[in-house]
């Protein structure tokens, strides 16, 4: 079960299972839909980040953090709060780059993909590529672009899934008035 | 778009170095309050200048848009909101902070 915490009369369980199914039904009928995993993959991302655009508000909304000093706490937030908060699960940061400008995010397990297998006719399909595009669309909106990608897979053979965050630069348009 | 352009003129007219811009310009009249969120968003109340916790309102209006507006597939970012349950929960806000105000300004 995954309970949605919320400070609003808003919140609500929702039974893992259906969202299970849910995401495995979207995955599906894109896959049905493009008949390409590259492109499945790239339709995956691209909802993921309007999901971003949008959930970066309602985290910030309800949570009382503030703006991260540098990369390590952007990277500790999300992991200990974001992904606590939306998926239940904490993963563990790890393979700081020596710029401290990359890490990798390991998760133990994953809501979405609960009871999944890929076939041998999608081994190019990266199927929670939807995480990588929400959290890229999250962090644009407070002026981050970053390269977000899955480099193992549990689905794909791997013995962990892992997704690997790279810094590419601070977003100067749009900024708030008074940053630098 | 007004906002934007008081928020900028707001951060350079100011002594301070670093400084974000107006959070609360003050007037005989109005009380104009603006709260700016991490993502550049703007949200700006006019109230009586004895008005109490507008502080406390602003945040709950950022909540309620991170509900009834986003979280609404239909409205588009950017656009004007046209979501009649974000106006009813923020009419709502609205008439909880008026009467919260009233008891809160003493004398």
């Amino acid at each position: 079960l995954i309970t949605v915490k919320h400070k609003s009369p808003l919140y609500f369980k929702i039974n893992s299972e259906l969202f299970t199914l849910t995401y495995g039904a979207l995955v599906t009928q894109l896959c049905k839909d493009y008949e390409n995993d590259e492109e499945v993959n790239k339709q995956l991302d691209k909802m993921g980040y309007n999901i971003g655009v949008r959930l970066i508000e309602d985290f910030l909304a309800r949570s009382s953090v503030g703006r991260c000093q540098d990369f390590r706490e952007t990277a500790d937030v999300i992991a200990k709060v974001a992904f606590k908060t939306y998926l239940g699960v904490t993963p563990s940061v790890t393979n700081w780059s020596p710029a401290g400008d990359e890490f990798s995010l390991i998760l133990e397990s994953n809501p979405l993909v609960d009871f999944v297998e890929l076939p041998d006719n999608h081994n190019a399909l990266i199927y929670s590529n939807l995480l990588c595009g929400v959290l890229r669309g999250a962090l644009e909106m407070v002026q981050m672009a970053v390269d977000v990608k899955f480099v193992q897979d549990t689905l794909r053979g791997d013995n962990v899934t892992e997704i690997r965050m790279k810094f590419i630069k601070r977003i100067e348009e749009n900024l708030p008035a008074g940053d630098e | 778009m007004l906002a934007s352009m008081l928020f900028a003129i707001g951060s350079q007219l100011s002594p301070e170095p670093g400084s974000s811009g107006i959070e609360m310009l003050e007037t005989d009249v109005f009380k104009l309050h603006c709260f700016q969120t991490l993502t550049g968003i703007k949200f700006i109340v006019l109230a009586d200048p004895r008005q109490a916790s507008i502080d406390a309102l602003l945040r709950k209006i950022y909540e309620i848009y991170a509900d009834f507006a986003l979280k609404n597939p239909f409205y588009s970012l950017e656009m004007p909101i046209r979501c009649e349950l974000f106006d009813q929960n923020l009419k709502s806000a609205l008439e909880i902070a008026e009467k919260a105000g009233n008891f809160g300004a003493g004398s």
